[in-house]
């Protein structure tokens, strides 16, 4: 909720961190039957949850590896999709304001839907305990559902018959079209302290890779919707590559033009280097969408002077 | 070896939360750092839907998963709830095997 506003309520934040966590919780479900279905055991596969804790690097992990990947590839690419965690955590440490002692066991909840309600509160007192009750629900809800998934798919046999193969790029699809329609360069590129966290708050859940993310910002419970913020304000961008700017049909371009071009990338390589490579080839896709936004920026600033 | 994998993605990930936590903001709030970090996971997401959808080994196909991949995009246009996007992926790719296979 923006700053502001007259105070919130305790109990509403629980009711928010409770809902967002119950909801994103029961996606594990959906978790725990991609890995069995992939080939990993009941073990592996709670391990991952308890242990990884990061949905769309844990369903990267055991898609790259059910498809016969090298394990290191694999892991490499589970990592790239964690990477924006420690972006989550960069604003939660200043929002929170934690004791160093509280950290190593406060970082393992640093994830999207987390950071989406912790940013979205007022002040500390209550960013504190968004913080604490999405993280206690979402991880007990997440790791007794893949616990649940997993025992359930390998009650059901092949899992291909059942179509659960198409969960994992199902979930990713979920993930990837709210970051396709954030508004903002990413979490933390709102402004800091109290007055900036209504707004990064909303950052968070619509850059948030996470189906939680989507969803919390769905349910109003971050405080926002991402369907909202096209209506509510123009498309704002921070970095300094600068010439970024709205596409026509509400995308953002540079976002638009890395997706299609990784995809473009992991096909084309497909039959010419080892499974799980392909993913690690197309995350130069990045990389080199901004390296040609900052030349076109350069070059335009050179003719505008001219 | 698959627990390798496991063991150093969830000590990676685990590391990666960390270092958020307990580096100063400068490091991390450079502007390009932070762009990068924004458009590195679109890359990957988007890699993995076309490879999890269209590879099967060395050769691209399109087959029943491709059903289901565009079922669960009109179902994220028509905002459905999460959980139901995954679902009707997974119904509509099982029930064109069923009545292809």
């Amino acid at each position: 909720m923006q700053a502001g506003l007259p105070p919130k309520p305790r109990a509403a934040v629980v009711r928010d961190a409770l809902g967002v966590g119950t909801a994103v919780g029961l996606s594990g479900f959906a978790f725990g039957v991609t890995s069995a279905g992939a080939g990993m055991s009941v073990a592996q596969t709670c391990v991952l949850s308890l242990f990884v804790f990061t949905g769309a690097s844990q369903f990267a992990l055991v898609g790259a590896l059910g498809t016969g990947g090298n394990p290191f590839a694999a892991a490499a690419g589970a990592l790239l999709l964690g990477v924006r965690n420690a972006f989550y955590g960069l604003r939660l440490s200043q929002l929170l304001g934690l004791p160093r002692a509280v950290r190593p066991f406060a970082a393992q909840w640093v994830i999207d839907e987390t950071s989406a309600v912790a940013l979205a509160q007022p002040d500390r007192r209550l960013a504190r305990l968004g913080f604490t009750i999405t993280g206690v629900s979402l991880y007990a809800g997440w790791n007794i559902t893949t616990l649940l998934g997993a025992l359930g798919a390998s009650a059901l046999g092949d899992p291909a018959a059942w179509g659960l193969d198409v969960a994992g790029p199902a979930v990713f699809l979920a993930l990837l079209v709210p970051m396709l329609r954030a508004r903002t360069a990413g979490p933390g590129a709102g402004g800091t302290g109290a007055s900036g966290t209504g707004a990064s708050g909303t950052g968070a859940a619509e850059t948030g890779v996470s189906a939680a993310g989507a969803e919390a910002a769905r349910n109003g419970a971050a405080g926002s919707r991402p369907g909202g913020v096209s209506g509510r304000e123009p498309v704002t961008r921070t970095g300094d590559a600068g010439a970024v700017t709205s596409g026509e049909a509400g995308f953002p371009r540079q976002e638009a033009a890395v997706a299609a071009l990784a995809v473009v990338l992991a096909l084309a390589c497909v039959p010419f280097v080892p499974a799980g490579v392909p993913v690690l080839v197309a995350v130069l896709a990045a990389p080199a969408v901004l390296a040609v936004a900052r030349l076109s920026a350069a070059r335009s600033t050179r003719e505008g002077r001219r | 070896m698959i627990w390798a994998a496991i063991v150093i993605t969830a000590a990676g990930c685990y590391a990666v939360k960390l270092l958020g936590l307990s580096v100063p903001a400068a490091v991390l709030e450079r502007p390009l750092v932070r762009r990068l970090a924004a458009l590195v996971p679109i890359a990957a997401l988007a890699a993995l839907i076309a490879l999890q959808t269209f590879a099967d080994g060395p050769t691209l196909v399109v087959d029943a998963r491709a059903a289901g991949l565009a079922a669960a995009a009109v179902a994220l246009l028509l905002r459905a709830p999460f959980l139901v996007i995954v679902a009707v992926a997974v119904v509509v790719t099982a029930a064109v095997r069923a009545l292809t296979g």
